[in-house]
């Protein structure tokens, strides 16, 4: 989503976005914020020189091993922002949408944050699931919806845990314990966080936890551009929210105990550091602001702040970043630094299970999830097992799906239908034989009845409009059943020809009559009759091999 | 039996024999059937049946119209079971109400037959009846032995295990009538009935059908069980071969019976086991069955007392078996020596480990819960293989936190499986720390501290891995490199103290309360242990823990507080208390003392109010600072909040405080026990007069008093006990006063009858040690205390109350008959 206005603003893209109403809102939160903490520091000039690949091997690390950089953009503007995101059409879960009547589209709930999604994409005949970051674990959003994933052709597997050892439910425990541990001892908490996510679920756990833990006194700062919104944008999305939320949505109660927190003034929340908040400031306390990377927003305030203490910690919870090379420009830092990673995606094991519950045909998943992480290369678990084994794919590159379209649905005219007269064949099975214009539009097939027989030509007029109609011939009839060889041979014999030899082939039988230099090559789905110019004869046999045939 | 029950018995007889009267209560007929048990132990019941027609007619009136309920229908044949025990009223009996009841025209053709109390009451009854020989007559002749076997597979569990009991029982007195000398060597020579019997079970051995090999096998763990006399030798000769060829059968069938039968007849003494081919036959089974199979014959086999050695170390391999493929999966190279070396890993074993989930960590369970009961016993295989133990224990578990390295496929399997399985760990756990008792070189002692260590602070450890973990870690603590003659903590153990107690921090603020109690637990455990040494003191004070755990005085769940409390007071009894007393701490201000009395008066919950009183009598007894400055002033407060306690818990302790109270000041209690040589007695020193003064304005003699009262017996015994030491105490204290010669003591009486009436709100007064005193003494202590020592249902334990309440019961439901209740 954050690369959205990349897409649509840089790429000549005319198309629609579709997505889910929180994941807009939410987007344009996040996006929003992103584009304040860029925009707040502006910067006079900037420097690119450096990206010359031969000054850029010069460079210390990491700068140095950046990938790409030729490649890297300036951030977006709101501007940037609103215009990516009105070309949204918004979607509901569920929700059939025809693209182009070539294959339809469906959002369905993927359970790991508001209004995110897994999409079904399907045709007549094909159905391919693609499930990105989805979350199996009960936290503030709608359960993921594993049973329309059934039956798929094709299921494209993405977005799992980053952190597949950590398990969140003990992540959240050690963030609530070093919390409680720090304040306790007079320190302050920084968590780097976005504006919106798992800060639903930590404010939650916090909310049951800071009485129990003697916390109650203990401020909550929660300091972003967008806090607000946030938190006001989470109570009013009810139909996205799990079933536990929306049944207070009734009582009328507020889904998220953050209304209480914010109600009994514990958790406060402000667009900056400046103004009502440097007011307010009291210390200890705990502050949730961004941004996770600690290059830019509040959160750079107050690693300067309280870094050279060891009395406050650092808490991380997002694992998009690697805390390490976060810290890396605060060092030395004496304050404490606690990595608790939450992430609730999937990992392998609820993939197996998720696998073995949806039953596609084939998985294709990135190449990185097929092997167990370099780190740990010993750890079989931390991959994907499923048989067949899954594709793999790299980055960019084109992967041809593993089944073959072999059917299209048409649909037949009503009067056409009528027209046809079905001949039983087989017990069960009846043909017709159909003659119809086949008309194909947005990737629909309908036949339709064929133009009536052409009026000889009365004006310039008509003649232009009956060139665009094909020609119909006389059909001939069409012919079913197999020639059964001896039978044939008596026939033969019956209607005077002698001197026959019947010769087995590979694919069938030739029927030799020697006398009138004539050959009958009889096949599974062909017959041929070889003489030498002689019509009558060729007639004569035709018409001998159409009495074992059937007509229609 | 007493003329009153005499009395009582033709009613009673008359209402079971009432099909309109229900009983409503089966306990009654139970005990009822207990009751005459119990006369018949020292009556005739020929003698008690001649004197009773009523109970003749309540069982004729059974045998005519079987109409009364499937409950006394049950209990009848169990009476009649009971009274032809004795071989003269079984043939008074004999005839028609005996073949009546038990035979084949008895109770298998009523339609109660149904009803598995009526088919379990037959069986009882025939149970009780088989103790002469007439009975094994009667047994025979009635056909009974055959209707026996049927109901060894009876649908209810219960009459067909009473019905494989029973044929033991017929078994067990044929042959105990009929071999009174050396054994009957030839089966043909056996008894009728027994020979039956037997024949029936070796049948059964050679049926295909598991049900049926399942009850022989069930009949002969308990025919070896029980009897050991020398004919069983003789019955396992005869058998033994139709067992033997159970273990060709693929799949073996009933193994766990099987495998109760082999350990059953292993234990009975009276077989020459070399010669019947015992040990052939476990050592072939232990090599023939699963390995999870094999586990618990294995342990059943090492805890034999005369096995040979052999045999042993098979029993033993297999046990081992398991944790030698962690070994090789795990171990890199060579490696050092591991178990059971020279052998590769059984592939069965290797299969199970790998074959499945629930197989893997069913048998490392299974596995190291049997090698934590071997290492307890005295049959503990010597040498025991300590270093490749403790080796595979640490490995199991750094498979399960993910932090092993396999070096093979195979270990790299174990590592997917076992990760985060708490089960495993759990028992792990336990068996590391029953390990510690081992002596272990050093560089494993290291690698145990450092797999604990990342126990106790991964974020992944469930509360109840923690729990383990700490225990593991406190025995290991309490004997790593053990100096003689010195319990100081060794070099290593303390550096590893200093990296627990940041993990103990994080601990103590966890958000799940179990895991702020264990942790409370484990702080508690340290300090008792190693409260005094200096290093230890030095490393606690270091870290923030004596802190934390002040704070969770107050944590909203009551078990926290109440360990909170505990390690509160352990660790100021060592001076070790929260020294950083900062202004915004309103904790650390005032003393610990006023917190837990304001626990003890306030706290909703009776966990923390009966720890704070432990607490208070250790520090008591210990002579605490905080305590012997105002010693009267701490006793008069705590009685004070006791004695309103709703708790009987807290009351009791109370109690107990008092007594430590009242020890110091007065010397032990003498003893009375009559076997303790009389040692010169010490003359323990007379109250000083103004200490009975202190009593009497504590006021300890009114709690005593009042909880001498109190509806809880435990509390009203541990009064009487108090006071009864008072008494002694006192005896030469006063005069010859006798209670009610002063006034004073004359409106105690009052106010104490008053109490007994049930009006405890009145306050005894002022009060005067000699009235006390004389109050002491007039107490019939002695005769409460035996009445406090019977339990509180001793009267309504007689037969006549038994009788009564059932008359009663049965009015009672006639009265009540209408009533829509």
């Amino acid at each position: 989503m954050m690369a959205l206005p990349y897409i649509t603003e840089h790429t000549g893209f005319t198309g629609t976005v579709y997505a889910t109403e929180p994941t807009m809102q939410i987007g344009r939160l996040l996006m929003e914020e992103l584009v304040n903490f860029i925009e707040r520091v502006p910067k006079a000039q900037s420097a690119s020189l450096w990206k010359n690949k031969d000054i850029q091997r010069l460079l210390p690390s990491p700068l140095k091993d950046a990938v790409e950089v030729s490649t890297w953009r300036r951030c977006y503007t709101m501007q940037e922002v609103n215009s990516a995101l009105s070309k949204i059409q918004l979607v509901g879960y569920s929700q059939k949408i025809e693209l182009f009547g070539a294959v339809q589209v469906t959002p369905l709930s993927s359970g790991y944050a508001l209004g995110s999604s897994n999409w079904i994409i399907q045709s007549h005949y094909e159905k391919v699931s693609y499930v990105s970051g989805s979350s199996l674990l009960t936290t503030h959003p709608q359960p993921m919806d594993q049973a329309s994933l059934k039956n798929s052709d094709v299921l494209v597997l993405t977005g799992l845990t980053q952190i597949p050892t950590a398990n969140p439910d003990g992540m959240v425990g050690e963030f609530c314990s070093n919390l409680a541990l720090t304040v306790r001892n007079g320190g302050n908490v920084l968590v780097p966080c976005y504006p919106s996510g798992v800060i639903y679920d930590l404010l939650e756990c916090l909310y049951q936890y800071i009485d129990s833990a003697g916390l109650s006194n203990i401020p909550f700062y929660f300091i972003s551009p967008v806090a607000n919104s946030s938190l006001e944008f989470s109570q009013i999305f009810a139909e996205w929210l799990c079933h536990n939320k929306q049944s207070k949505v009734y009582l009328p109660e507020p889904p998220f105990p953050h209304a209480e927190l914010i109600q009994t003034n514990k958790l406060k929340h402000y667009p900056s550091i400046h103004g009502d908040f440097s007011n307010d400031f009291r210390q200890p306390c705990v502050v949730f602001t961004g941004h996770p990377s600690l290059r830019f927003g509040d959160v750079v305030h107050f690693m300067e702040l309280w870094g050279k203490s060891s009395l406050n910690t650092v808490i991380f919870t997002e694992p998009d970043f690697s805390y390490l090379e976060a810290l890396a420009p605060y060092q030395p830092l004496a304050m404490k630094c606690i990595y608790c990673p939450i992430d609730t995606r999937l990992n392998f094991i609820q993939v197996s299970k998720l696998l073995k519950e949806v039953q596609p045909l084939h998985v294709v998943c990135p190449e990185q999830y097929t092997q167990p992480p370099p780190a740990q290369s010993h750890r079989m678990d931390l991959m994907i097992d499923c048989q067949p084994p899954a594709m793999s794919y790299r980055r960019a590159e084109v992967l041809a799906l593993p089944f073959k379209r072999r059917y299209e649905k048409i649909e037949i005219m009503p009067e056409l239908a009528d027209s046809l007269v079905p001949m039983e064949i087989k017990p069960g099975i009846s043909l017709a034989t159909v003659s119809a214009v086949l008309h194909t539009k947005d990737n629909k097939h309908v036949l339709q009845p064929p133009p009536r027989p052409t009026q000889p030509p009365s004006s310039k007029k008509r003649k232009r409009v009956s060139e665009d109609v094909p020609d119909c011939k006389v059909l001939k009839p069409l012919l079913s059943g197999s020639i059964p060889v001896e039978q044939f041979v008596q026939t033969l014999e019956k209607h005077g020809f002698s001197d026959i030899k019947v010769e087995d082939t590979a694919k069938g039988h030739i029927v030799l009559l020697q006398e009138a230099e004539t050959l009958i090559q009889i096949e599974e789905d062909s017959t041929h009759i070889i003489c030498d110019n002689d019509e009558t004869l060729r007639v004569r046999l035709r018409d001998l091999v159409l009495r074992f045939l059937q007509k229609f | 039996m007493d003329p009153e029950c005499s009395k009582l018995l033709p009613a009673l007889c008359a209402v079971l024999a009432d099909p309109r009267q229900l009983v409503a209560d089966d306990t009654c007929l139970e005990k009822l059937l207990d009751w005459f048990k119990t006369v018949m132990e020292t009556e005739s019941s020929l003698h008690l049946l001649q004197d009773h027609p009523c109970l003749m007619e309540l069982l004729s009136h059974v045998l005519k119209t079987q109409d009364v309920s499937p409950r006394v229908l049950s209990f009848v044949l169990r009476l009649v079971g009971i009274f032809a025990a004795q071989e003269d009223c079984f043939q008074y009996l004999q005839g028609e109400l005996l073949l009546g009841l038990f035979g084949e025209t008895g109770a298998l053709s009523w339609t109660a037959w149904n009803m598995p109390s009526v088919r379990s009451g037959w069986i009882q009854g025939l149970c009780s009846l088989a103790h002469h020989p007439s009975a094994l007559h009667f047994l025979a002749d009635s056909g009974a032995v055959d209707t026996i076997f049927a109901l060894q597979g009876d649908p209810s569990l219960f009459v067909a295990s009473a019905a494989s009991q029973l044929l033991v029982h017929i078994l067990a007195l044929a042959m105990q009538g009929g071999a009174s000398g050396s054994p009957i060597s030839e089966a043909a020579a056996w008894p009728i009935c027994a020979q039956k019997i037997v024949n029936h079970v070796e049948e059964s051995l050679h049926s295909k059908a598991t049900p049926q090999v399942t009850q022989a096998l069930n009949v002969l763990t308990t025919t070896f069980g029980r009897c050991h006399s020398p004919w069983t030798g003789v019955l396992w000769g005869r058998l033994s071969p139709p067992v033997a060829c159970l273990f060709e059968r693929d799949p073996i069938p009933a193994v766990h019976s099987l495998m109760d039968l082999l350990l059953s007849v292993a234990r009975s003494h009276v077989l020459n086991f070399a010669a019947c081919g015992l040990w052939e036959m476990l050592a072939q089974t232990l090599s023939r069955l699963s390995p999870t199979q094999a586990g618990p014959l294995a342990l059943g086999t090492l805890k034999l007392q005369h096995c040979p050695q052999e045999l042993r170390t098979q029993a033993f391999g297999v046990l081992l078996q398991p944790l030698a493929c962690i070994l090789k999966a795990t171990t890199q190279a060579p490696g050092p020596p591991g178990l059971l070396d020279g052998t590769a890993g059984s592939s069965l074993t290797v299969d199970a480990l790998l074959s499945s989930k629930s197989a893997c960590v069913g048998l490392l369970c299974q596995t190291l819960a049997h090698l934590e009961e071997l290492q307890m016993l005295p049959q503990c295989p010597c040498p025991w293989p300590q270093v490749p133990l403790l080796g595979a224990t640490v490995t199991i578990l750094r498979l399960c936190d993910g932090s092993v390295d396999p070096s093979s496929s195979m270990g790299g399997r174990l590592c997917g499986t076992l990760g985060g399985c708490v089960r495993v760990q759990r028992a792990a756990l336990d068996f590391l720390g029953t390990l510690s008792q081992g002596t272990s070189p050093l560089e494993l002692v290291l690698e145990v501290f450092a797999v604990l260590l990342k126990t106790l602070e991964s974020p992944e450890s469930s509360p109840t891995v923690l729990k383990k973990a700490f225990q593991a870690t406190l025995r290991w603590l309490q004997n790593s490199h053990k100096t003689p003659n010195c319990s100081d903590l060794s070099p290593d153990a303390l550096l590893f103290l200093g990296e627990l107690f940041p993990i103990l921090q994080k601990r103590l603020c966890s958000p799940c309360w179990e895991v702020r109690d264990s942790a409370l637990e484990f702080l508690t455990h340290l300090i008792r242990h190693w409260g005094g040494q200096a290093d230890f003191r030095e490393a606690l004070h270091s870290s923030e823990v004596p802190t934390l755990a002040r704070q969770l005085l107050q944590d909203p769940e009551s078990y926290v507080r109440a360990s909170a409390v505990g390690t509160a007071g352990q660790l100021s009894s060592r001076g070790l208390q929260a020294t950083s007393a900062s202004p915004e701490n309103p904790l650390a201000q005032q003393g610990l003392l006023m917190d837990l009395m304001h626990i003890l008066s306030t706290d909703s919950e009776g966990f923390p109010r009966r720890a704070v009183l432990r607490v208070f009598t250790e520090w008591l007894r210990d002579g605490h600072a905080d305590v012997i400055r105002d010693t009267e002033w701490f006793v008069a407060t705590v009685l004070q909040a006791v004695s309103r306690d709703l708790d009987w818990e807290v009351r009791m302790q109370g109690l107990e405080l008092a007594q430590v109270f009242l020890i110091q000041a007065m010397g032990q209690p003498s003893l009375h026990c009559p076997y303790t040589v009389g040692l010169p007695e010490a003359t323990s020193p007379r109250p000083h007069p103004e200490f009975l003064q202190t009593l009497c304005r504590l006021p300890l003699f009114e709690f005593a008093f009042c909880a001498l009262l109190d509806c809880d017996r435990p509390v009203a015994q541990k009064a009487c006990d108090l006071l009864l030491f008072l008494r002694d105490k006192t005896t030469h204290c006063s005069g010859p006063q006798e209670a009610g010669d002063s006034p004073n003591s004359a409106s105690v009486e009052a106010v104490l009858q008053r109490w007994r009436e049930g009006e405890q709100g009145q306050p005894l007064g002022d009060l005067e040690p000699e009235a006390m005193l004389a109050i002491l003494r007039s107490l019939d202590l002695e005769g409460l205390q035996g009445k406090l020592a019977k339990s509180s249902d001793h009267v309504e334990k007689s037969p006549q109350s038994l009788l009564q309440d059932m008359l009663a019961t049965v009015g009672i439901l006639e009265e009540n008959e209408a009533d829509c209740y």
